[in-house]
């Protein structure tokens, strides 16, 4: 992941809301769109997972109160990718899929996330913006751990995609 | 402390609280994103845009959007586009479209759509296939695809739609991929910001009937050179490429049209005269 350019704490600030934010929202763009297709096991884990992000989210607009940051254009944010590091693709969905693999998507976002704020802290000698992104970092390193718990509770069989019952090209 | 102007529109304030229907993991999903991001980027208030479709699994667009909208007849969202465009040109219209619908049904509107070149952008969510009737071969289906619906594959060439949009003369083309959000919301940008008919072909993998095609965010690739103003140059260019060459490969330079007396007049009684028997 990128990030090398923010140059101040409102910056950064602004990046972090912005990915916690665009995390909770796909979450229940996921949960509905699980919904939609009956998978309700796996919609209410999006929404749990959504409630977790969004008060991420809160937390740091807390922060922010008092902050110069400024307003980022969907175009200007530094991620070195398409999206926001914490963001699960839509691409990756499939209406059969099971939490496991919901987890493990999840998982790797916030591996992402980590290493977004790791890899600044690395490359900035900022002070203010190091204090930041240590504890951002921190926080999403947590955040791993915390998936990685809820990943013991399903057998690793349930990895597989399951068995579409009205499969592809077999109108 | 910088002082900046405050932005006027998030994505969100583009998108509708009606929840989208598509298969998940269907590439239409990343579009609905890039469209409302490419919206909230122009700045453009949701009322001074319109979104025009016609039937097919990408045709359910203008529902998703916070902007004005109309989910047309079969293959004419062009031809219904073209009109508003004509009468109120203060609108920013788009026309969102799949294979089946742009291409086979709509392909005549096609042609001349790109013909008029008037101020509108089409974006064609191609996944070279009919999704919503469950898996027919679409126009650009490749020949050799095969299905319980096609077994062996059709054996016909498939429609090259960027071609025949240069060749009809649309004045900017471009090709992008769906789930490279962040470039088919700049590709989108500036094809509306471009004068004329603005042709966007997004390939959008379907991945119930077509999943191979979730390999697509594997196989495409930047164009390797800037766009051209020269329609052979580029016609060229594109017959040569593999199919997954994204970026903008054409702009050109043709004035649009704009329509004629009534429109500039914008006077409901030019209108009446003009059609009066």
């Amino acid at each position: 992941m990128s990030g090398g350019d923010i140059a101040t704490v409102g910056e950064l600030l602004a990046h972090a809301h912005a990915m916690e934010l665009e995390a909770q929202e796909r979450y229940e763009f996921l949960a509905r769109q699980m919904e939609t297709h009956n998978n309700r096991e796996l919609a209410r884990l999006f929404q749990t997972l959504a409630r977790v992000e969004g008060k991420h989210a809160r937390e740091i607009e807390e922060r922010m109160k008092g902050m110069d940051v400024p307003e980022i254009g969907p175009l200007d944010f530094r991620w070195e990718g398409a999206e926001s590091p914490e963001a699960l693709d839509l691409g990756d969905m499939d209406y059969l899929m099971s939490p496991r693999r919901a987890l493990l998507l999840a998982l790797a976002a916030e591996q992402r996330a980590h290493a977004f704020f790791a890899g600044l802290l690395e490359r900035t000698a900022d002070e203010g913006i190091r204090r930041f992104a240590a504890e951002f970092a921190e926080e999403e390193r947590e955040h791993v751990d915390r998936v990685h718990r809820e990943l013991r509770k399903y057998p690793e069989e349930d990895d597989r995609r399951h068995e579409d019952m009205d499969p592809a090209g077999e109108g | 402390m910088t002082v900046q102007t405050p932005r006027r529109y998030k994505a969100s304030d583009f998108k509708s609280d009606i929840n989208p229907i598509w298969c998940p993991g269907c590439g239409d999903y990343h579009v609905l994103l890039s469209v409302t991001r490419a919206l909230a980027e122009m700045g453009t208030p949701p009322e001074d845009i319109a979104v025009i479709s016609g039937i097919g699994c990408s045709s359910r667009f203008p529902a998703y959007t916070n902007c004005y909208g109309f989910h047309g007849v079969h293959g004419r969202s062009l031809a219904l586009a073209t009109g508003l465009k004509v009468a109120r040109p203060d609108l920013t219209v788009l026309v969102m479209s799949g294979d089946g619908d742009g291409f086979s049904i709509g392909g005549n509107h096609f042609l001349h759509a790109c013909r008029r070149n008037v101020d509108m952008t089409y974006i064609v969510m191609d996944n070279r296939v009919y999704g919503m009737t469950k898996g027919q071969p679409s126009p650009t289906t490749e020949p050799d695809w095969d299905s319980a619906l096609s077994p062996g594959g059709t054996g016909l060439s498939p429609f090259h739609p960027l071609v025949i949009a240069l060749a009809s003369g649309a004045n900017f083309v471009a090709r992008t991929f769906s789930g490279d959000i962040r470039n088919a919301t700049r590709i989108i940008v500036e094809a509306v910001q471009h004068p004329g008919f603005s042709f966007v072909e997004i390939l959008s993998p379907c991945v119930t009937f077509r999943p191979d095609e979730r390999e697509w965010k594997n196989m495409v690739h930047p164009a390797a050179v800037e766009p051209t103003d020269d329609p052979a140059r580029a016609a060229r260019r594109i017959m040569t490429d593999d199919g997954f060459n994204v970026g903008v490969l054409y702009k050109g330079r043709r004035k649009p049209f704009a329509g004629q007396v009534a429109a500039e007049a914008g006077d409901a009684a030019v209108f009446d005269e003009e059609f009066a028997l």
